[in-house]
């Protein structure tokens, strides 16, 4: 595991942000930590990097002990917190030599990464006058400057447009399938997380609420059968009366839970020979966004 | 130590363009400037002087706001930018968490204010010095060639950098922890005005309180001037006075202190 935490928690005062945390995070991984605003995420993205002291629980990462090997372990990570930490008088050039220089980093690394974010033509302008998507941008190019094993990306694509988030989303899998990297990125958006992650781990006022692989949090959300039909209150009642259970009834169609094939076939003969004529059946997973609704709401 | 170097070196390369490091080179130099013209336009009168009189009164009239307002408050300005840089630019949290112990990132930035309140106070020297001299060659009429303190003038000015250390450990402190302006600034132009009101009135224990040492400082360079001016006075300075040593260990006080709370608080 690159990060492994074991009860990890923290409180503001008398207030828990994060109770008994335990995140598992593989090498090579992309860890989506999701979860709506105010969930505890930047708080654990702090005492990850150790800005904010532990209250109870232990943080390794790389197999080490954080506080004793604070530098060891800060050496090999790149992070990028909340808003981009950039000084604007600065340009955006600047800022990264700024960094490189405290990084001993070459200044033809620099010149990489402006190309790599696409900040090679506003290099030279004032960084404060970079408009969000841009400021953004430099700051994910000022995590990956020390070409680090492990990326904490806190929202990286908040104030990015389209075009931005697709291209934040495919350099964060191209590094770590071409270059071995783990990234741990956190969202309150599953969508996006859900087309770059390959781990998953939910959290809600501060708690722990699903961890697992993306298949793993796909296969909980339990598939259904979607009909076509065309009265679809008798059609629910039919096959209710055949012992059958219904678990949506729309205007043009109706949801029952999925078991075998064999019995999708079976719904769909039963309901021919009833005279209820089927325009459509296919199996469907119940989409990833109700299932974070329904995860995150039942705490 | 690489740490700290590189954190040096990343202050001056943060800092070179802000008004902060160019305050502590132009501000002497708008000064010296200001009082070479003084004297330049003023030269008939000041022709009658003798030398020593003539220094005296050059080097006077910049020493004499310096011990009690000038110095104080360029120290709490210095303080400030250091720490407001990253106060501004959210970017504590980016020093944190870079490989480079907590104790090289804070000492750094300590000792890059310090070098700034240095190379300020070494330009007044040299600007004085070199003004001085500039008026004796445009102005011959004005004798600033026939004395010479520039060894005095050195260590009034070390002086006045040892009597700093207090409140530019102090100011550190507050600007470190307190991101907006007002505290700080507030805070020390109040405790300034203290001082140099307890200074002022000679009150016997206000070498004990470090806002009032470069006004005690100052007063020290009238009372080893003497009263008698014009037979060549013995000038010498006594460089380390009771106030000098209250100085010196409030600031390495304060800086040790300021260590430990950064190593305890939580970078929100």
């Amino acid at each position: 595991m690159v990060i492994d935490t074991q009860g990890l928690s923290f409180n503001f005062g008398s207030q828990p942000v994060v109770s008994s945390l335990s995140l598992q995070v593989p090498e090579g991984s992309i860890y989506g930590f999701l979860g709506p605003n105010g969930a505890g995420k930047t708080t654990t993205i702090k005492l990850l990097l150790n800005l904010l002291k532990t209250d109870r629980g232990s943080i390794h990462i790389f197999g080490k002990e954080l506080n004793s090997n604070r530098i060891a372990i800060l050496s090999q990570i790149g992070s990028l917190i909340e808003q981009p930490a950039i000084y604007s008088h600065l340009t955006g050039k600047e800022n990264l030599m700024n960094r490189a220089l405290l990084l001993q980093v070459a200044e033809t690394r620099v010149d990489e990464i402006l190309d790599l974010v696409q900040l090679k033509n506003a290099a030279n302008k004032k960084a404060g006058k970079y408009s969000l998507g841009m400021k953004q941008r430099l700051g994910i190019g000022l995590a990956l400057l020390p070409d680090p094993k492990l990326l904490i990306l806190d929202e990286p694509t908040n104030g990015l447009d389209p075009n931005g988030i697709i291209e934040i989303r495919e350099l964060l899998i191209r590094l770590v399938s071409r270059h071995q990297k783990t990234v741990f990125v956190s969202s309150h958006l599953l969508g996006e997380i859900e087309r770059m992650a390959t781990h998953v781990g939910i959290i809600d006022r501060g708690e722990l609420l699903f961890q697992g692989s993306i298949a793993d949090l796909q296969s909980i959300s339990q598939p259904q059968i979607h009909i076509e039909v065309e009265n679809t209150v008798d059609a629910a009642n039919f096959l209710v009366k055949h012992g059958f259970t219904v678990n949506e009834i729309n205007e043009d169609h109706i949801t029952v839970p999925f078991a075998s094939k064999t019995q999708m076939a079976e719904i769909n003969a039963l309901l021919i020979r009833n005279n209820y004529p089927v325009f459509s059946i296919h199996k469907t997973q119940k989409d990833l966004e109700k299932l974070f609704l329904d995860i995150t709401q039942k705490a | 130590m690489k740490g700290f170097i590189l954190s040096f070196r990343s202050e001056f390369y943060k800092t070179r363009k802000t008004a902060a490091f160019w305050s502590a080179i132009i501000l002497p130099l708008a000064i010296c400037i200001l009082l070479f013209f003084g004297f330049f336009s003023h030269s008939d009168n000041l022709a009658k002087q003798p030398g020593a009189a003539l220094w005296f009164q050059f080097s006077g009239a910049i020493l004499g706001v310096m011990g009690s307002l000038l110095l104080p408050m360029l120290i709490v300005f210095i303080a400030y930018s250091v720490n407001n840089i990253e106060h501004k630019a959210e970017t504590w949290k980016t020093l944190f968490t870079l490989p480079i112990s907590k104790f090289s990132v804070y000492s750094a930035k300590y000792l890059y204010a310090l070098f700034l309140v240095i190379l300020c106070l070494a330009l007044f020297l040299l600007f004085t010095l070199g003004f001085g001299n500039l008026l004796a060659v445009v102005k011959p009429t004005l004798k600033f060639n026939e004395y010479h303190m520039e060894s005095f003038l050195a260590q009034i000015y070390l002086k006045l950098l040892l009597s700093s250390l207090g409140i530019l450990s102090i100011q550190f402190l507050l600007s470190l922890l307190f991101r907006d302006f007002l505290k700080p600034m507030g805070i020390g132009f109040a405790a300034t005005i203290v001082g140099v009101i307890l200074a002022g009135t000679g009150w016997q224990y206000a070498y004990l309180y470090p806002y009032s040492h470069a006004m005690l400082t100052v007063k020290s360079m009238h009372s080893a001037k003497g009263g008698n001016d014009q037979a060549m006075p013995q000038l010498a300075v006594d460089l380390f006075t009771k106030d000098i040593w209250v100085s010196l260990a409030v600031a390495v006080g304060v800086f040790i202190i300021g260590y430990f709370i950064i190593l305890k608080k939580s970078v929100k």
